[in-house]
């Protein structure tokens, strides 16, 4: 029901965390959309002779070991991780929903044979499911990374929305809408989903979070986001050797990654304390 | 439960299985065709992306093209996928997962062997202090509901769980270790240390390295712990039990400690299916930036080098290790709830 969604995002406007969150995502994501255009480009570098030069006038974050400006490579970053992330859950969550409503309005051995699979794949841990896939690749493309994000973050949503839909089967409305003759395009999409919409949101938004952590995880390792298409994970990696010459290459990225990934959970946090307002 | 007399009536057959040994039964078989259905999609998973494991090995090194097929065939991989899939069957079958590339020619389950103390070491630690310090944190802050101290935790621990562990890691790194000089920044041991030094001087020499590696995984996972266990002590606060305890006059430590949070421990336990994912993630990185000489730094290894075998072996440990962890979790549920195994 799409009003139980306005209020529930309501609620969760009323929750300090959540408009904490939503101010610090919205100044980021703005950031990230025109920050780029006043920028020195975040590929070209300049001179490299020069190397790491520490915060200044001129490079508000210092420079990197390749004398790129720092600040235009943290900011170019949050363009692509936030892309990368958003189109990866967006993903994840089409394939989730899709494989729960199957499962959990068929139910009998479609159900059973979905479960078990998903069972199977939740046993390994993601970043693993994520290494083997990656290995053997040879400078992955951007848009094969959303698709292998997107492919490994379903499992858990398909339980979750099963589990909803389960619970559904049993509200009277929907033993109304079969005893009227609703067919099943109509029972999924206009009773099923829309009530099922809430939990999917808390998911989907803690989801953002997790692939944030495993991208830049991963571009740590080498195997993400590659150079020079700057990422906060990648420029950790290059700052690994100058820890102690030149700080600031280390320090900008990660904080980054740090104060998005707080801010979009601040903001699951305010929704799932709005869903169940018992547990805040 | 489907009509009929009540089952407490009916008498029990010799030999016929009690309700609790056929429920630990079929979760046995459910874990182990869990287990099963995992290692075939690791199989096959490595096979998904273009190219066969062992062409990265060419550009990474120099290797002649002649080489690489002798290679291909002592892994097999010029093979059909079918005849690779069955030799790798068999070869699980009798407890053999394949030899390195990089360490040829050593069995990938003796390197897993070398490696397991030190990750269980590190795992152990962060696990029991998360505990400690997780269980103690999140109840405080279920009795202090809403209060300064309940939101700033809150918010704490939701910073920890946004901290990439390889970037704390290397912050902790270059300050403690690097610029102050207070603590050991890599390995699991001082290489310098006599040969004659006390077990006191060496477990000491351990601790002092342990610190860092079990700090950053620690402060980037408990926020986990101290959630559930504010969540489960809400929920227990609203029971009568609860309530008659207090009525019944119990200092409010022993209510709060005895009654409402042994109430909370069943389902506290449950966690550690969900935990050890966590855990093990974090490691490879913590391990890789610390060289901690465990598990998650042979991952990282294996990954340096392609050496696809010895990463499909870790992810079959930790994947064996996470549907053991339910098990148990599930098992360990069923003891400390007694309500759950009258169903």
């Amino acid at each position: 029901m799409i009003g139980s969604l306005a209020g529930l995002l309501r609620r969760a406007w009323r929750h300090p965390s959540g408009r904490i969150g939503t101010a610090i995502l919205l100044i980021l994501v703005l950031t990230a959309v025109i920050g780029p255009a006043f920028l020195a480009d975040p590929v070209v570098m300049p001179d490299v002779v020069a190397g790491a030069t520490p915060p200044s006038a001129a490079h508000p974050l210092g420079t990197d070991h390749l004398n790129r400006d720092v600040l235009s490579r943290v900011v170019n970053g949050a363009r692509v991780s936030l892309t990368v992330a958003a189109l990866a859950v967006l993903l994840a969550l089409t394939a989730g929903a899709a494989v729960g409503l199957i499962a959990g309005y068929f139910g009998g051995w479609i159900d059973a044979l979905l479960m078990r699979v998903v069972d199977a794949a939740l046993a390994i841990p993601r970043l693993f499911v994520l290494l083997l896939l990656l290995v053997v690749w040879e400078r992955i493309p951007l848009y094969a990374l959303v698709l292998v994000l997107g492919t490994t973050g379903w499992f858990a949503t398909s339980r979750l929305v099963r589990g909803e839909v389960l619970r559904l089967k049993q509200e009277p409305f929907v033993t109304a809408a079969i005893a009227i003759g609703t067919g099943s395009w109509r029972m999924i999409t206009r009773h099923l989903l829309p009530n099922a919409a809430g939990p999917v949101l808390v998911a989907a938004t803690l989801g953002v979070g997790d692939v944030i952590l495993l991208e830049s995880g991963l571009s740590f390792l080498g195997l993400g986001i590659q150079p020079p298409t700057p990422s906060w994970g990648g420029m950790v990696l290059d700052a690994r050797p100058l820890l102690l010459s030149a700080p600031w290459t280390a320090i900008f990225p990660g904080a980054a990654i740090v104060v998005t990934v707080l801010a979009v959970n601040l903001v699951g946090d305010a929704l799932s304390a709005a869903l169940d307002p018992r547990s805040a | 439960m489907v009509g009929g007399s009540p089952p407490a009536y009916r008498a029990r057959r010799p030999g016929r299985l009690t309700p609790v040994s056929r429920w630990l039964f079929r979760r046995l078989l459910q874990a182990a065709l869990t287990f099963a259905a995992a290692v075939v999609l690791l199989f096959f998973l490595m096979r998904l992306a273009p190219g066969d494991p062992l062409s990265r090995l060419a550009g990474d090194r120099a290797i002649s093209e002649q080489e690489l097929e002798f290679l291909r065939r002592r892994f097999g991989l010029n093979q059909p996928l079918v005849t690779q899939f069955r030799a790798f069957l068999g070869g699980i079958a009798q407890g053999d997962l394949g030899v390195s590339i990089e360490h040829y020619p050593e069995k990938v389950t003796s390197l897993l062997a070398s490696r397991l103390p030190a990750t269980l070491l590190l795992g152990g630690t962060v696990l029991l202090l998360n505990f400690i310090v997780g269980v103690w944190l999140g109840v405080t802050q279920a009795v202090r509901r809403g209060s300064r101290f309940d939101r700033w935790m809150t918010r704490l621990a939701l910073a920890g769980y946004a901290t990439p562990s390889f970037w704390l890691g290397l912050v902790l790194v270059a300050f403690v270790s690097l610029r102050w000089h207070l603590l050991p920044a890599a390995q699991m041991t001082d290489p310098l240390l006599p040969l004659d030094a006390s077990p006191w001087t060496r477990a000491v020499d351990v601790l002092r390295h342990l610190a860092l590696p079990a700090l950053t995984l620690s402060l980037t996972s408990i926020a986990i712990m101290m959630r559930h266990q504010r969540a489960a002590m809400l929920s227990v606060f609203r029971l009568d039990y609860v309530s008659a305890a207090r009525a019944r006059g119990l200092t409010e430590r022993r209510v709060l400690w005895r009654h409402a949070w042994r109430n909370t421990l069943a389902p506290m336990i449950t966690l550690l299916g969900l935990w050890l994912p966590i855990l093990v993630s974090g490691s490879i990185f913590v391990e890789a930036i610390f060289n901690w000489p465990g598990l998650g730094s042979l991952a990282n290894d294996a990954i340096a080098a392609r050496d696809y075998p010895v990463l499909l072996g870790t992810a079959m440990l930790v994947s064996g290790a996470v549907v053991l962890a339910g098990l148990l979790a599930d098992v360990g549920y069923t003891i400390a709830d007694p309500r759950v195994r009258q169903e």
